[in-house]
């Protein structure tokens, strides 16, 4: 009682922080392991860069009908949720209808949509209105400022990422296996796909202010393919990856606060990663073994 | 055809090779020759091992066993050997010509640094009429129909001058037509002393088109003339699964 | 009025020129080999070189920062190399996880003390200055930016190799089995092309940020591809695409607002990547012979 009583008083920012970033870890890490196993990760890449236009335009939104200086959260977060989408139907477009490749759909698409949101966001520096201040931790991140309503929001979208992961796992894995065969058993595969396509724009979306841009992509690829590593079961796999990716975010928040003043999204993406790399050492040396 | 070639174009002994770090041999203790002009049909259920053989005789993977092209290496006779790869393994899109393709094969000859000249397109251009293709060598690859994206990839082991054809699946997705017309120019090839190694899935096209068959199933399960390496019994040893 | 043309848009001009020919001919390498998502990788994992670059030698010495720049490129290249063939992972994924895990390392250096005793803005390497680089006399030779100078360096490298090695180049990408059983050394040519775009990233993002890079690698390069059916009309298509969207997307952001009546600076960066953007969605709808409407 005396831990839990210290850490609502005394450390109660810090305790928001952990359990914020943990509950966001454990989502991506969870939809991630499904991106990794359709050999699709770096679809991650294209839809996150391609939210930031979908911030500029919210903020623009907002500041029209005079919300919260230009940064009311629920339409930052729709209009970001809906650039993002754009993005990959854009990259699914170029797959599937030119004979572009999908690394050239990738790269293509998040260049432009990346570019559209940085010139939005310099327009937005010019105006002289609104609260502008923070835009830019959508880049970079910022766990520091988390609230109360920011973890009851994250709370919210990972119970619902894993219920919803969990009712549609048996069509997930099969989607991931083959989505041939899939076809053939009569799965609603376009069905599955966008079931997983709007989970994964739900927690980019919900992560981008917390670790940033860049940062989104690491945890929903690192801790998947870190899961990769241990298991060859799909639902093991699953709860691996959920694992790391919680344990990444616990990690590193505690070790930027540990030492002097790291930033946050940088050393739970670092943290992340060394747990990847041990886990690379540890499965060459046992199949070295084997 | 004459037998006095005493070199053999192909020699292989013992040949294995396994992915690394697996104990599991993909292909185990292969050993035969190959003849000066003949055609060898490389047969076996998808998954024997047939491209792998293939890839580990051309130094592609890791093998153990020996390989001997004409009278030594593989560096040295590299001239000599022309491989012609799966049709998934090529990017159809490519921006390349029939022409370009068939003037890789003159290459090595052309030399470092040098343009390609003139001269060296009009060789190309009678190479690609040796198989038929003059009027197509300005397409652009994925433009040409199965059969004569086959023969663009033929011009240019003509080009190349190549002794030793090695052919991975050239018959895939390949109407009947075409295969006929491809065989015809497998067997011309033969009467002019080249030698083929080719992988090909159809069992009952195998003893009209080959001199000697390799039956596969990771080892070597059978091998000889046609009617004698396809008997019954060596085929249901090759197409029942294998005891772990 | 004409002062200011010659002093600030002069020498950003030259720039944008020099960086979308460059872009445009090595990145028409890396759409044809199926690798577009290597300079993302590669334009996010050289940011630690940079900071370690412009830490050794106490200043923005092109040199050193180059010399960073691209150990930090090729130690992503090798990352993920690794990664894919000791932990047998789907490239994607081994790129998606090297550049993520770079660029925050490059971060982390940026944000501790260690990168506020330098000199280098994250905003600055992310989004580029263009608008910063000035060329006091543009007809005197001395005074010319050094990114010019690295620029034009990097383009008559390149220019001599492509056409040095072009057959080669055309068979090794084309068909690099075959390359190999004919003797050729494939992987040196590979190794050389990451070199050179790992360089001319570096030295293009300098004055353009990182983002702007991918799009003057990629967006002209498949324009191209949709349009023509020949190398040596994907090098040179692709090099005028990504010039044109360039400089009119450059003239754009210096001109556009004012014209418009806005009193704004836009950030001329994203109207470049933009417009490559844009070249690239009409090259997908209106190709005559692989487009939309095409057939």
């Amino acid at each position: 009682m005396d831990i839990i009583s210290s850490l609502l008083t005394e450390h109660y920012n810090a305790t928001i922080v952990f359990f914020a970033t943990a509950l966001l870890g454990l989502s991506a890490g969870l939809i991630g392991c499904f991106l990794v196993l359709r050999k699709q990760a770096l679809i991650s890449d294209a839809v996150t860069h391609a939210t930031l236009p979908g911030i500029g335009i919210g903020f623009l939104l907002s500041l029209h009908f005079g919300l919260n200086d230009g940064k009311y959260l629920p339409l930052l977060l729709l209009c970001s949720a809906i650039t993002a989408y754009l993005g990959a139907a854009a990259v699914q477009f170029i797959t599937n209808k030119t004979r572009l490749s999908p690394d050239t759909a990738i790269a293509s698409v998040m260049s432009f949509f990346y570019g559209l949101g940085l010139l939005l966001l310099s327009i937005i520096q010019n105006i002289d209105a609104g609260n502008k201040a923070g835009l830019n931790s959508f880049l970079l991140g910022q766990v520091s400022g988390l609230r109360i309503d920011n973890l009851i929001l994250l709370g919210a979208v990972s119970l619902f990422v894993v219920c919803a992961v969990v009712m549609n796992f048996k069509n997930l894995r099969l989607l991931c296996f083959d989505k041939n065969y899939a076809n053939l058993l009569g799965l609603k595969v376009k069905t599955t796909e966008n079931i997983l396509l709007f989970l994964m724009i739900l927690v980019i979306c919900t992560g981008l202010k917390t670790v940033g841009l860049i940062m989104i992509i690491a945890l929903l690829i690192i801790p998947a393919i870190t899961a990769r590593l241990w298991t060859e079961r799909s639902e093991l796999m699953a709860a691996l990856a959920a694992f790391f990716g919680a344990l990444s975010c616990i990690g590193g928040v505690y070790l930027s606060s540990a030492l002097y003043d790291l930033p946050t999204g940088s050393t739970i993406v670092l943290f992340a990663f060394a747990l990847f790399a041990v886990s690379l050492v540890i499965r060459i040396i046992r199949g070295a073994d084997a | 055809m004459s037998m006095d070639n005493t070199i053999a174009p192909l020699s292989v002994k013992d040949l294995s090779c396994r992915y690394t770090r697996q104990n599991n041999y993909a292909l185990r203790d292969i050993s035969f020759t190959a003849k000066a002009g003949t055609i060898t049909g490389v047969l076996g259920p998808n998954g024997a091992g047939k491209s792998t053989f293939l890839k580990s005789i051309l130094d592609l993977l890791p093998h153990e066993g020996s390989v001997k092209f004409f009278d030594g290496t593989l560096a040295k006779n590299r001239q000599k050997i022309a491989y012609i790869p799966q049709r998934s393994s090529v990017d159809w899109d490519f921006p390349v010509s029939a022409l370009d393709v068939c003037l890789m094969g003159l290459y090595p000859r052309i030399g470092w640094l040098r343009r390609i000249s003139k001269a060296h397109k009009e060789e190309a251009m009678h190479y690609l009429e040796q198989v038929k293709l003059q009027d197509f060598a300005h397409r652009q690859i994925g433009a040409l129909s199965g059969g004569q994206q086959q023969r663009v990839f033929m011009a240019r082991a003509l080009a190349q001058q190549a002794e030793l054809f090695l052919l991975d699946e050239p018959m895939a997705g390949v109407d009947q037509k075409t295969q006929t017309l491809l065989f015809d120019l497998f067997s011309d090839l033969k009467q002019k002393g080249k030698t083929m190694l080719i992988i090909h899935h159809n069992l009952q096209a195998a003893s009209a088109h080959f001199d000697h068959i390799l039956l596969l199933n990771q080892t070597l399960v059978a091998q000889g003339a046609p009617e004698q390496a396809l008997s019954e019994d060596a085929i249901n040893r090759a197409y029942s699964p294998i005891e772990a | 009025m004409l002062d200011q043309f010659f002093i600030i848009d002069f020498p950003a001009l030259v720039i944008v020129t020099l960086a979308s020919i460059l872009c445009a001919l090595l990145g028409s390498f890396l759409v044809l080999t199926k690798q577009a998502v290597m300079i993302d990788a590669i334009s996010h994992s050289v940011l630690p070189g940079i900071v370690v670059g412009v830490l050794l030698s106490g200043s923005f010495s092109i040199l050193y920062v180059m010399a960073g720049a691209l150990t930090s490129a090729l130690i992503a290249v090798l990352l993920v190399y690794v990664f894919q063939h000791w932990g047998k992972i789907e490239q994607g994924a081994a790129i998606g996880a090297v550049f993520t895990a770079m660029f925050a390392f490059g971060v982390l250096l940026l944000e501790t003390q260690v990168g506020s005793r330098i000199h280098l803005d994250t905003q600055h390497v992310l989004y580029g200055a263009l608008e910063l680089t000035y060329w006091a006399n543009p007809f005197e030779w001395s005074s010319m930016p050094t990114q010019i100078k690295t620029l034009a360096v990097l383009l008559i490298i390149t220019v001599v190799f492509l056409l040095a090695f072009f057959k080669e180049l055309r068979l090794t990408t084309f068909d690099p089995t075959y390359a190999r059983i004919m003797g050729y050394k494939t992987y040196l040519f590979q190794i050389t092309l990451l070199v050179l775009i790992s360089l001319v990233a570096v030295g293009c993002f300098e004055a353009t940020g990182s983002i702007l890079v991918i799009a003057l690698f990629i967006c002209p390069a498949a324009a191209a591809r949709m349009l023509c059916d020949q190398m040596t009309s994907q090098l040179l298509l692709s090099m005028f695409i990504g010039l044109f969207c360039a400089v009119t997307g450059y003239l754009s952001s210096a001109l556009l607002p004012m014209w418009l009546g806005f009193d704004m600076t836009v950030n001329s960066a994203s109207v470049i990547a933009l417009f490559s953007g844009i070249g690239l969605i009409i090259a997908i709808i209106a190709s005559p012979k692989y487009g939309t409407f095409a057939k």
